[in-house]
């Protein structure tokens, strides 16, 4: 017995330590390659695809050509991270509102109707996209708004609604309600303690929440591509990178394309990932 | 108000947190004024609860439910994207499901969907189990590492498949390069064009569907960090004194994991394989910007695109969603009447 328990120890321990080189491999060197074959001329990667690049044959060509707009012979990719920013932003800032709202409703207040609210939050969180964009397609087109950035502002917000009500939730259950009760008495109203009670202590689980919105919907490519295909002036760094894949540019522009459209979510999320990871696993552990 | 009905009074008490037999309750009681106090407590709350909540449930209804329901409509309607006038037009037909149910490859994409759900939701929620167990100690970089591994999930989904495009690239991608030169492959995969590839393995040869099992692993690659993250939470929150008394008493690493470990993993699994069959299923982006649905990969969701998109057939489009939605809701169904969901997040 006692030997079994040292050869399973020793067979698992040398499996994790492989498994968790593969997997750092897996999730690192694609990076690691995006970021090389952006700074390596196309020859060079087409002669030796394998090869460590020279220092000497580094060069930010590729980045020049993808940012330049159509004019000076680029691409224009650097016209559409205004587009990304604004809907993102503007995704972050109607989300929070609304879930603070919402999750201080969830876990503080009892009304009619709550649980069934909350069921369909969950429901609505597992709907397919795909499905939604059929008539929201239909009906931002008789509108006109199709090609318009507020458009899929709305729809991200709604699509990120029910995640954000439920981290913050979480974490405001976690705020001891006797405050909130001593700021009434004392004569505080309803909005006034969400303002000056509930929102300072919330602030981590709102910065994390703020980020995943953020991710989301600087991330996301379908709504983009349906809405906003027709009107070029709108469309979101996604959008306009996955569009250049079809007119066969080079690797070595696309990839130059693609760090810059990773760059922003890879420092936030670096900056912020202990938040990110609490907020979007808090009440898992109960499980 | 003695005499009245006491529930309210006493959610009223209970409410404001005053305990029974103090002073203040007597107080109130004997007060007849709620009354004269305007509404009770109670009733406040409730209506600040639904003042506070129905912007967010607005929107939802009017950006999901109403949309679905609208979905409903339009699948019966002859709706085609250049005479949408025809949106209030309520002849209703069963064409389009004629057409959806009646196509030639519709069997074909039926188990396109179902293999590239399930290889993807096994392959993901392996991964993620494997690499949650694998960091569970505490050792030197272990955040960083689990810093690391979420960066799949964290990128652009549009990057990403740029960059597997890449790395697959039959020319110069280094994944065939390094096949051909190093592993003696006879010439360069398709990874991502072609249909069927044959694969020699100890003298068996088979055609392996080669773009199919690639945007299944790309799918597992993005997502098994979300099932890591959720898994790990799991087994960092377990008491650790069961596995403690088990080793004590003879209980192998694997036999711990197996008779300890694991029942107790088996709800968020669960959970993890709705959530990720679900989200499987519908999607559309990764199967898109792979290989656009082409080489025996046209799951579900690219097809209603296409019915959308190319043919400019909303009706069709509609129908097809709505006949995918159908699938989700059954398999929401059978987690919500078995509870997996109520235990599991407390919804």
């Amino acid at each position: 017995m006692a030997s079994r328990e040292r050869v399973e120890t020793r067979v698992l321990g040398v499996a994790r330590v492989l498994w968790l080189t593969v997997v750092l491999i897996a999730c690192v060197l694609p990076l690691l390659y995006m970021l090389l074959l952006s700074v390596r001329p196309l020859q060079a990667v087409l002669q030796d695809p394998l090869g460590v690049p020279s220092p000497s044959e580094l060069n930010l060509e590729a980045y020049r050509k993808v940012i330049a707009s159509p004019e000076d012979g680029g691409y224009g990719l650097l016209s559409f991270f205004g587009n990304s920013l604004i809907v993102a932003l503007g995704s972050v800032v109607a989300t929070v509102l609304l879930s603070v709202l919402g999750a201080y409703a969830a876990t503080r207040l009892r009304f009619p109707g709550k649980n069934v609210i909350n069921i369909s939050f969950f429901a609505c969180y597992m709907f397919p996209g795909i499905v939604m964009a059929i008539p929201l397609f239909v009906l931002f087109s008789r509108l006109g708004l199709r090609g318009e950035l507020p458009a899929l502002i709305v729809i991200y917000l709604a699509s990120t609604v029910p995640v954000s009500v439920y981290m913050l939730r979480n974490y405001f259950r976690s705020i001891p309600r006797a405050l909130e009760d001593a700021a009434m008495v004392d004569g505080c109203n309803r909005v006034q303690v969400i303002v000056r009670i509930v929102l300072p202590l919330a602030m981590p689980s709102i910065a994390a929440t703020s980020l995943y919105v953020f991710m989301i919907a600087w991330n996301e490519y379908l709504f983009a591509l349906l809405f906003l295909l027709e009107s070029r002036d709108n469309w979101t760094v996604s959008l306009g990178l996955a569009q250049l894949d079809d007119i066969s540019v080079s690797a070595t522009v696309l990839m130059a394309g693609s760090v810059l459209l990773t760059l922003p979510v890879i420092a936030l999320f670096f900056a912020a990932e202990r938040l990110l990871v609490e907020g979007l696993t808090a009440g898992a552990e109960k499980g | 108000m003695a005499s009245g009905p006491i529930a309210p009074s006493t959610a009223a008490a209970a409410e404001t947190g005053a305990g029974p037999g103090s002073g203040g309750r007597r107080g109130r009681r004997g007060r007849p004024g709620a009354g004269r106090r305007g509404p009770s407590l109670r009733v406040r709350e409730g209506r600040a609860g639904l003042v506070l909540v129905s912007p967010t449930v607005l929107i939802v209804l009017l950006v999901v439910v109403l949309p679905f329901l609208w979905t409903i409509i339009m699948s019966f309607q002859r709706l085609r994207l250049i005479d949408l006038q025809n949106v209030f037009d309520i002849t209703l037909t069963l064409r389009n499901f004629e057409t959806v149910l009646g196509s030639a490859d519709l069997w074909v994409m039926v188990r396109t969907t179902l293999i590239y759900s399930i290889g993807g939701t096994v392959l993901s929620i392996g991964a993620g189990l494997a690499t949650a167990l694998a960091l569970r100690q505490r050792f030197p970089g272990r955040m960083i590492i689990r810093a690391f591994v979420l960066v799949p999930y964290v990128i652009p989904v549009v990057s990403a498949a740029l960059v597997w495009r890449t790395l697959l690239n039959p020319q110069f991608g280094p994944v065939n390069v390094f096949g051909v030169d190093v592993l003696g492959w006879d010439q360069p995969i398709g990874f991502l064009s072609e249909r069927f590839h044959r694969i020699e393995l100890f003298g068996v040869g088979f055609d392996a569907p080669i773009a199919l099992l690639s945007v299944i692993a790309f799918e597992a690659w993005k997502t098994f960090p979300l099932a890591f993250l959720f898994i790990l939470a799991r087994l960092q929150g377990l008491p650790r004194d069961l596995e403690e008394a088990a080793r004590v008493d003879g209980a192998s690493p694997l036999q711990r994991f197996r008779y300890i470990v694991a029942p107790q993993l088996s709800g968020v699994i669960a959970l993890l394989v709705l959530l990720r069959f679900i989200w499987t299923f519908q999607n559309f982006n990764d199967v898109y910007l792979l290989t656009r649905g082409a080489a025996g990969t046209e799951v579900v969701a690219v097809q209603v695109y296409q019915y959308l998109v190319a043919r400019n057939d909303v009706g069709g489009a509609a129908a097809l969603g709505l006949l995918m939605s159908v699938v989700l809701i059954i398999a929401f169904a059978v987690y919500y009447r078995y509870g997996v969901l109520k235990q599991e997040s407390e919804l």
